[in-house]
């Protein structure tokens, strides 16, 4: 795709102010990733400090409980902070640091992002700020003090909906007054280009591991690759190297909240309409008039009234399948994980577990699903108990 | 010729912002009418939007404020439709993209055209983007005003060559908001535009006293206030009208000195 386009989707809707850094960044990022010298260095950092190459793990118990595919987990949770977001987060960072900015801003849903980019930032001596919806903060504050012990700055954000959307806002707004020294790392497949790209390109190891893992482990490839969509950086990672391997059945779960019948769901491709938004063409939660949406989810990282450019371009061509999932049915997921394979996944992740769940009894034993188990769920262990009416004292 | 050349034919221009809807939509044709009076020569009409990501919390605030009751487009072309049964002001609206994309391209510049909105300024459709609208937009004679910054720098020339109505030059790093002193070489960059342009210029972002007016004045066609005034706006509520006039008069004098 040329000029950050995916089909009519992405582009760059972005202030003046902002449209040479990003073009600089493009450039750089182009020039970095042609020099071996980086990617030598980056690939470091994912080995020896991310610990990478990530698991492919074969839920046996899982399996054989719900009678049909064999279902595997890309162990995006077994990655230093918990989450798939390191992967992009140390590229970003370190071509910051490479530009000679001195400073990275980023926003968070979960706090998985934000505690991500503060590591990077402590690791590579860079200043880091992250801004956090105000609400948010208080539903993952255990992750607003982590970033803090990191050596980060958090802002509460509260404007709008106090919400990612409006951390977001507040990362631009942050990043238009300090363009020279700051670099903006945003934490999914969106945003003007080339922000979709380089975050694609740098979550893009995900899939490039599983399907050598695939092929090492079972000589084929699975029949169907599930992640959960929010912006959509997990799942474009997971997806991106199996897109030619027609065969693979590429499928996204949002977050259906409440049910997509109610205003309380964040399903963006479920329930959304084109428009232009954060910098980019793309499907978006809107009211009458174009008004951005509220949105809705347990899950703090799918709050999100968007998603990724790339991903509308691929459920229009047909190449990819997106569905909601309530957040009772990702509840639900997030205990079963637990009790049956002992891995409490994110609240995020799960929302890809449920619908493995309701796939995979209905696929051949011979078939094969690959979960893209996004994050550890530690994190979530004190919404879920509210969400259960369980009282925790600390 | 638009006519927003018109704005800048009466010395050096004033051009103030406020946002549709704020406090009411009754107030803001009162409020447009009021800045006119006072020596306003063209008037930025900002649809409120959820997310008004380029705006400093004086604006933001303003926009939720307007959407608290449900500003609508269609309420800010009845704003536009009873301020032009009384006057011939050029109008511009200020608009992120999306409100326009989701009316419609076509449908809303017809709207502009047959009601009198004279040109467009939207602060998330930079160069790149521009082809969404600048088709539509020409036909139906509504100038969209393109915006350059301190960041600019090489992009200056292709894109005030590209301009048309008047060339609004974004004064400083950073959201709208008040700034006591403006630090960018606003000389240099004139230069640059001036080499392929004859455009009318005029300034915007930060300024909001009467020494920045005069001294911006010295060197531009014309001076752009917004957060000072939707400033005296969230003051004076519905009774802005009168210190609206007192501060415009002010600023218009000040740039004519």
């Amino acid at each position: 795709m040329s000029n950050g386009r995916y089909g009519e989707y992405g582009g760059q809707y972005i202030s003046e102010t902002l449209m040479n850094e990003l073009l600089y960044l493009e450039e750089q990022y182009y020039r970095h990733m042609n020099d071996p010298e980086f990617v030598e260095e980056l690939n470091t950092l994912l080995k020896e400090y991310a610990g990478r190459p990530s698991l492919l793990y074969y839920a046996k118990r899982m399996t054989e409980d719900l009678g049909g595919a064999k279902i595997y987990l890309k162990r995006e949770d077994l990655n230093h902070t918990g989450a798939h977001k390191i992967n992009n987060v140390l590229g970003q960072v370190l071509l910051a640091k490479k530009m000679g900015k001195t400073r990275v801003i980023a926003e968070t849903g979960a706090g998985q992002h934000g505690v991500a980019t503060a590591t990077a930032a402590a690791l590579l001596d860079m200043e880091c700020e992250v801004f956090m919806g105000e609400v948010d903060t208080k539903r993952q504050a255990l992750n607003v003090y982590r970033m803090e012990l990191l050596g980060a700055k958090v802002h509460s954000v509260k404007s709008g909906t106090k919400t990612l959307k409006d951390a977001v806002n507040d990362a631009f707004r942050d990043w238009i007054a300090r363009v020279h020294d700051t670099n903006y790392v945003i934490g999914s497949t969106m945003g003007p280009h080339p922000f979709p790209m380089i975050v694609r390109d740098f979550q893009a190891v995900i899939s490039a591991e599983a399907r050598e893992q695939f092929l090492e482990k079972e000589g084929k490839l699975p029949n169907a690759v599930i992640a959960c969509v929010g912006g959509g950086s997990n799942a474009m990672g997971a997806f991106y190297n199996f897109i030619d391997d027609e065969e693979v059945k590429l499928i996204g779960c949002e977050a259906g909240g409440r049910g997509i019948d109610t205003p309380y769901n964040a399903a963006a491709l479920t329930k959304g309409k084109i428009g232009i938004f954060h910098g980019m063409k793309s499907i978006f939660n809107q009211g009458e008039y174009g008004q951005i949406a509220p949105v809705y989810s347990v899950s703090a990282g799918l709050d999100y009234p968007g998603v990724g450019p790339e991903h509308a371009y691929l459920r229009d061509t047909g190449r990819a399948e997106y569905v909601p999932v309530t957040d009772e049915e990702a509840v639900n997921a997030f205990e079963y994980l637990s009790r049956m394979e002992g891995i409490i996944p994110a609240i995020e992740s799960a929302h890809a577990v449920a619908y493995a769940m309701e796939l995979a009894p209905k696929m051949d034993e011979n078939d094969m699903i690959m979960i893209c188990l996004s994050g550890r769920g530690d994190k979530d262990v004190r919404s879920i108990a509210e969400y259960r009416g369980v009282e925790l004292n600390e | 010729m638009s006519k927003i050349a018109n704005a800048f034919e009466n010395g050096k221009a004033f051009i103030g912002f406020l946002t549709a809807g704020d406090p009411t939509v009754e107030k803001t044709v009162e409020y447009i009418l009021a800045m006119e009076e006072a020596g306003c020569d063209l008037i930025e009409i900002g649809i409120p939007f959820s997310d008004p990501m380029a705006e400093g919390v004086v604006i933001q605030d303003a926009n939720v404020r307007a959407l608290k009751h449900n500003t609508t487009t269609d309420d800010v072309f009845d704003i536009v439709r009873e301020v032009r049964a009384k006057t011939d002001i050029p109008l511009v609206f200020l608009t992120y993209i999306n409100p326009v994309f989701f009316y419609g391209y076509e449908r809303f510049f017809k709207r502009c055209s047959e009601l009198g909105v004279d040109g467009i300024i939207s602060p998330d459709l930079p160069y790149e983007e521009k082809g969404e609208i600048a088709e539509i937009a020409r036909k139906n004679d509504v100038d969209v005003i393109s915006l350059i910054a301190p960041t600019s720098k090489e992009r200056i020339q292709k894109i005030a060559a590209d301009a048309s109505g008047f060339i609004y030059i974004v004064s400083s790093l950073g959201v709208t908001g008040m700034r006591s002193e403006i630090k960018t070489d606003l000389n240099s960059i004139i230069g640059d535009i001036r080499d392929v342009c004859d455009l009318p210029l005029a300034v915007g972002f930060g300024i909001n006293t009467p020494e920045q007016s005069r001294d911006i004045a010295k060197i531009a066609d014309g001076v752009i206030v917004g957060s000072a005034i939707v400033k005296i706006i969230e003051e004076h509520g519905e009774n802005a009208a009168e210190p609206l006039k007192e501060y415009v008069s002010s600023m218009k004098k000040a740039a004519n000195e």
